[in-house]
């Protein structure tokens, strides 16, 4: 909301410098994001300034009041005219082709005379024709006539952008005044969160400023003038529904004439972001930055005429099905079946708390103003103002809650002002229908609470005295911690509930006005809570940092994403899960991240694709959610994934070294291998040949961890990876980490190292090609039995002339050992007899040199 | 006989001079001491001699002994000395060439950030809770004191999911939570379950992913990461959340840093706060990136809404409590002059080594 500072000082004193008022402000809650300058001195030094700092400061030797005494012609310019201006010393002739004092040419000297702003020579102004920039008056020619100085437009002072005509001043402005002094500014503009929506008006931010420095709040006349005959019988109100529309009044001035506001009153509007129309909608405007109430100005002669000559009968009610009304911004708009309007009973009238209707709006011919007050249902008015995309200010604030109280508050005082701007005399009496009064809660608070909440040490005295500051009116029974201090919400609020609720917002308002900055500052005292440990959560850390330790690098990529990208992973001929297998967005950003990703895989591809681009070697992974839609479940499954992928050198490039080998399907096995191992596991993963879809079909495995496959591992299709445009091999894993984590063993124990020597042997055996190395080695471990402490595969070999065709030959390091004796070479030679038998036996194999 | 070996001696000495190898020195001493080096033999021949003779000849013969075996005891010496001084001097290598490149594996910078925020909240005793990512509307909003059509819900932008079964134009119940407070619904709410009767406190850290309807820009992301704090106990007031909160401040940004609290509104707590710390990129004198006002924004808190702690499963009456929440990627930006917000999901290998 944007708070002109002159308009504030109507309502409240302020004692402090526009700068620490903001300060003050912010603190409270009520955060100034912005201060525009309009004539008030400037900051010199922002440092340390909250907020964003614009404007213009007017020169008070410089720019001042001043009086237009005769306008004549131009001598040799017709779009131009002479200015005869007295600026309270000494007059100038000055030069202007401001057409709203084109009238005034030729008339000889003006009684009374124009008020207008007079710059002097050296005046700094913004400059009209390039935004953002100032200019400085200097002395130079215009056809011929020499001109130094001139007479303003609002957008040379920084008020507004009107630039048609120069400002005509009130009458009463005070020649020869500094302008500053007159009506110089500086506008807030203040975030007002939710809860404020009682400071959606200048009294509201007036009270605000009065309660944190201790000074009064002075508000304005509402009571009604009331020298007309009543409006008992001139107009009948019908409310159709008290929960949307809880009161509706109505208030009759008759014999206006319609015109602009004075200039006064136009430059607040202005200021606070309004544009001035007429006097009598300029005043509804006016009351509403005032105390936050939207009212709307009918043409009562219209609605006579719609009433045929009688008195108009205004209704609110809910829209009919698909009834259309044209709004005063001229569209013509259908509105949906849950929006209210104020109707009569020939139609809609306005769309209630949003806009008004074209038809019976105030226009020049004018002379008779039904005047509406009313509150409505804040949820109806959001919705309605949502659904036809109808931000106005009137939604904005009705939408945030309106106190009913202000009804009649607000409608006296638009009737004085219109009365004082637009003449005319006010009916006596207004029409109110308040079907569902409000009850205003009380609340009781004890010191106690104010501790307790707070850590606060404060009488009850202290803490009614802040309360009251805000106009709650504050009893106090007993003494001491327990005494009740008896709250009663005053009637502007909204925003302050009862019972445990009310008690918080008591405490709120307290620790705002005491000042967040004096509250103590105290360490956790309570009791310590019932330590739980998430077993999976330490899993998780353990697997990322031992894969860290592994020199991977973690990778964060983005949950949403699209059947088309993770599509893009799959080989040739696959086809990919159809658009229901993903958790769908409703309002996607953009059809690239409509869903939640089902694997990590094609986001790490597409990582490794950009940074492809400037590094050769990566190895990448990340652990997170991915997204399942489960059937039957409103929510997904969210299993944590683990993804990791390696490709280009197995080591980064040396001077010294040939270049290095690139990475293969056993880097990346050795990196599980070696994760499992760090993990604990009980027993090794176990890589069975398989398929899958993203990955070259001779080589993936299977993982399982126990009986259970936990996921893939494997190169990635030489079709896919073309696609990624990924240089080497691309060597990927995607592996539930769920089982993984709950296999870690809660605890483990060592190995005891032999003391007697271990007998080591090279055994090589034959066999066919298609047998895995695995199953060799599971054979050998079991032939060995407990004394094979270790069996180590150090050569892998083929060659059809020497083996034989579709042979292979696997060389081991066999290591026996006994934890109670030295091996004698009778031990060795017999379980290495056992080792080679059941190896020919169960494998068909050959010893080779055997 | 003795001038003989006079003049052998004289001979080998000279020799010894002229040796200025390993193999030279290997011959000399075969030649000149052994087995059949004259002096050794002369040894054989003392019995031609008178026997009057043989002690005076035997101890010269000794004495030349020793002194050609000390000589070539200092010679090879001297020769390894100068060939290990030979060998050292041409391994010397060029110490000032780069070193071998070891691969380093690293966190995400999101992920240290995290740790370290909440390593210094668990020596404080809080303990971490994690919660699903896809939230219904009731946990993600309702449950939190935000009804539908409440206007803070204008204050986050929210993801909806499509939900089999939903009726067209009906307010979705599923979204991708717009942040971690619903964690704090789910621990109340599991710390309740251990004792309905009489829940026990709570003090729990919630770190996670959260989802916004923005454009992605600069300064703005579809996704990042906040840390939530919750603290529910009998006797937990405001001065309670300032200690914490600044003890955590002091230890994350440095010992000495000022912090301050402003009023401020979040629909779950009640009063809220926000905290600035001072800017410990210019000590609060003003820079670029607190814009001139020292001091950054880096957390909202407040006390837990009464409606809130009622829905968890905690009578409102008897206990109180504070929540807090911040951005690890915007502290990760503050403490590492990062410019855009965009750095965190791109995994752009060149910056990611930089941590
Ligand atoms: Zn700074």
């Amino acid at each position: 909301m944007k708070v002109p500072i002159s308009w504030l000082k109507d309502y409240v004193d302020i004692p402090v410098s526009v700068e620490e008022l903001a300060r003050r402000l912010t603190n409270a809650g009520l955060e100034v994001e912005a201060v525009h300058y309009v004539g008030l001195p400037m900051p010199e030094d922002t440092t340390g300034l909250d907020f964003k700092v614009s404007g213009l400061a007017w020169d008070p030797e410089k720019i001042v009041v001043a009086e237009v005494r005769e306008v004549v012609p131009h001598p040799n310019a017709d779009r131009l005219v002479l200015a005869r201006v007295f600026d309270g010393q000494e007059e100038h002739m000055v030069v202007t082709g401001a057409p709203n004092l084109f009238p005034y040419k030729g008339q000889g000297p003006l009684d009374p005379p124009l008020k207008v702003v007079y710059a002097k020579e050296g005046a700094v102004l913004n400059d009209p024709y390039n935004p953002g920039q100032t200019m400085r008056l200097k002395r130079r020619k215009i056809r011929g006539v020499t001109s130094y100085s001139m007479v303003c437009s609002e957008r040379e002072l920084g008020i507004s952008d009107e630039h048609e005509g120069i400002i005509i001043l009130d009458p009463d402005a005070p020649t020869g005044t500094p302008l500053v002094d007159y009506m110089g500014d500086a506008v807030l503009d203040i975030a007002i969160t939710p809860n404020m929506a009682r400071n959606l008006g200048l009294i509201g931010i007036a009270r605000e400023v009065a309660a944190l420095f201790g000074t009064e709040l002075r508000k304005p006349d509402t009571r009604l003038p009331e020298d007309g005959p009543s409006i008992q019988g001139r107009a009948a109100i019908r409310i159709t529904d008290p929960d949307v529309n809880p009161r509706f009044a109505l208030g009759l001035i008759e014999g206006v004439r319609i015109g602009p506001s004075p200039y006064e009153v136009q430059r607040r509007l202005r200021l606070a972001g309004m544009r001035p129309i007429n006097n009598i909608v300029d005043a509804t405007n006016y009351v509403m930055l005032e105390w936050g109430e939207p009212l709307h100005a009918f043409d009562y002669d219209v609605l006579r005429e719609r009433a045929e000559g009688g008195a108009p009968t205004i209704i609110t009610r809910r829209a009919q099905p698909g009834e259309t009304i044209t709004t005063l911004d001229g569209e013509t708009r259908t509105l949906p079946p849950y929006a209210i309007v104020v109707a009569d009973t020939q139609g809609p009238l306005s769309i209630a708390g949003v806009m008004g209707g074209q038809e019976s709006e105030v226009n020049p011919q004018t002379t008779r103003v039904l005047l509406e007050a009313a509150v409505w249902d804040p949820i109806t008015i959001r919705r309605v103002s949502k659904a036809l995309k109808l931000n106005t200010e009137a939604a904005y604030r009705f939408s945030r809650g309106v106190h009913p109280a202000l009804v009649p508050l607000a409608l006296g005082r638009a009737l004085r002002l219109m009365q004082q701007w637009a003449g005319g005399v006010v009916a006596r009496d207004i029409l109110d229908a308040y079907p569902k009064p409000h009850r205003d809660p009380v609340n009781v608070i004890t010191p106690r609470d104010v501790q307790r909440y707070l850590g606060l040490n404060l009488s009850a005295e202290a803490i009614a005295d802040l309360l009251r500051r805000l106009e709650f009116e504050v009893t106090i029974e007993g003494e001491g911690p327990d005494a009740r201090l008896v709250v009663r919400t005053p009637p502007h609020r909204l925003d302050i509930g009862e019972g445990v609720v009310g008690r918080a917002d008591l405490m709120e308002e307290i620790a705002r006005l005491y000042g967040y900055d004096r509250i103590p500052e105290t360490r956790l005292a309570d009791e310590l809570p019932p330590q739980v440990s998430d077993p999976r959560l330490e899993g998780e850390t353990q697997v990322v940092d031992t894969l860290v330790k592994l020199g991977l690098q973690e990778v964060i990529t983005y949950r949403l994403t699209s059947p088309e990208r993770e599509a893009r992973a799959l080989a040739p001929g696959v086809t990919p899960p159809p658009e229901d297998a993903y958790v769908q967005l409703l309002n996607p950003i953009s059809e690239d991240r409509r869903v939640l990703r089902r694997a990590l895989l094609p986001n790490l591809l597409e990582v490794a694709e950009r940074n492809a681009r400037f590094v050769e070697r990566q190895a990448l992974f990340e652990v997170g959610p991915v997204f399942w839609p489960r059937e039957g479940e409103l929510l997904p499954d969210e299993p944590a994934h683990l993804a990791i992928l390696l490709t280009g050198p197995r080591e980064p490039e040396y001077w010294t070294d040939e270049a290095p080998e690139t990475m293969d399907f056993y880097d990346l096995k050795g990196v599980l291998e070696g994760l499992a191992q760090a993990l604990h596991l009980e027993e090794p993963l176990r890589f069975e040949p398989a398929q899958h879809p993203s990955m070259h079909p001779g080589k993936t495995a299977v993982v399982y961890l126990g009986a259970r496959a936990i996921g893939h591992v494997g190169e990635l299709h030489p079709e896919v990876a073309a696609r990624y445009d990924i240089p080497y091999p691309v060597i990927v894993a995607e592996l539930e980490l769920a089982p993984l984590v709950d296999a870690i063993p809660e605890r483990y124990t060592i190995r005891p190292i032999s003391p007697y020597p271990p007998v080591v042997e090279d055994v090589a055996f034959i066999v066919d090609e298609a047998i895995p190395a695995a199953q060799v080695e599971q054979v050998i471990r079991e032939a060995g039995g407990a004394r094979l402490v270790r069996v180590e595969l150090f050569d892998v070999y083929q060659d059809p002339e020497k083996l034989g065709p579709g042979k292979k030959s696997l060389a081991y390091h066999l290591t026996y050992q006994d934890p109670t004796r030295t091996l004698t070479d009778k031990d060795a030679a017999k379980i290495r007899k056992r080792i080679i038998r059941r190896v020919e036996q169960t494998l068909g194999a050959k010893l080779r040199g055997g | 006989m003795l001038e003989d070996l006079e003049r052998a001696y004289q001979n080998a000495l000279a020799e010894l001079d002229e040796v200025a190898d390993q193999d030279a020195l290997e011959a000399w001493r075969v030649r000149h001491l052994g087995r059949k080096a004259p002096l050794m033999r002369a040894y054989g021949r003392l019995r031609d001699l008178p026997p009057e003779e043989r002690p005076q000849v035997g101890r010269r013969i000794n004495a030349m002994r020793d002194h050609l075996q000390n000589a070539y005891e200092a010679k090879a010496h001297a020769l390894r000395e100068a060939a290990l001084r030979r060998s050292l001097e041409e391994e010397r290598i060029d110490v000032t060439l780069p070193g071998r490149p070891k691969p380093i594996g690293r966190l995400h910078p999101t992920t240290r950030t995290i740790r370290h925020i909440v390593r210094i909240f668990q020596d404080m005793g809080f303990q971490v809770f994690r919660s699903r990512e896809v939230e219904t509307d009731e946990y993600n909003f309702q449950l939190l004191n935000i009804p539908p059509h409440h206007p803070a819900r204008d204050m986050q932008d929210t993801f909806y999911v499509r939900t089999p079964g939903a009726q067209e134009g009906e307010t979705p119940p599923v979204v991708l939570r717009t942040h971690t407070s619903p964690g704090q619904i789910h621990a109340m709410r599991f710390y309740a379950s251990l004792n309905p009767e009489n829940p026990p406190p709570i003090r729990v850290v919630l770190p996670g992913m959260v989802f916004r309807y923005e454009q992605i820009t600069a300064r703005s992301e579809i996704q990042f990461t906040q840390v939530e704090g919750l603290v529910v106990g009998r006797n937990i007031s405001f001065a309670d959340l300032k200690g914490t909160l600044n003890e955590w401040a002091r230890r994350m940004f440095g010992q000495h840093v000022r912090t301050r609290f402003r009023a401020s509104y979040f629909p779950f707590t009640e009063p809220s706060a926000e905290m600035d710390v001072e800017c410990f990129l210019c000590g609060g004198k003003g820079c670029p990136v607190c814009k001139y006002t020292g001091w950054l924004e880096v957390l909202g808190s407040g006390m837990v809404h009464p409606v809130v702690l009622k829905n968890g499963g905690y009578d409102p009456e008897k206990f109180t409590g504070f929540a807090f929440g911040m951005g690890p990627e915007r502290i990760t930006m503050l403490r590492h002059g990062i410019k855009d917000i965009r750095f965190f999901w791109s995994n752009d290998v060149r910056l990611l080594e930089q941590f």
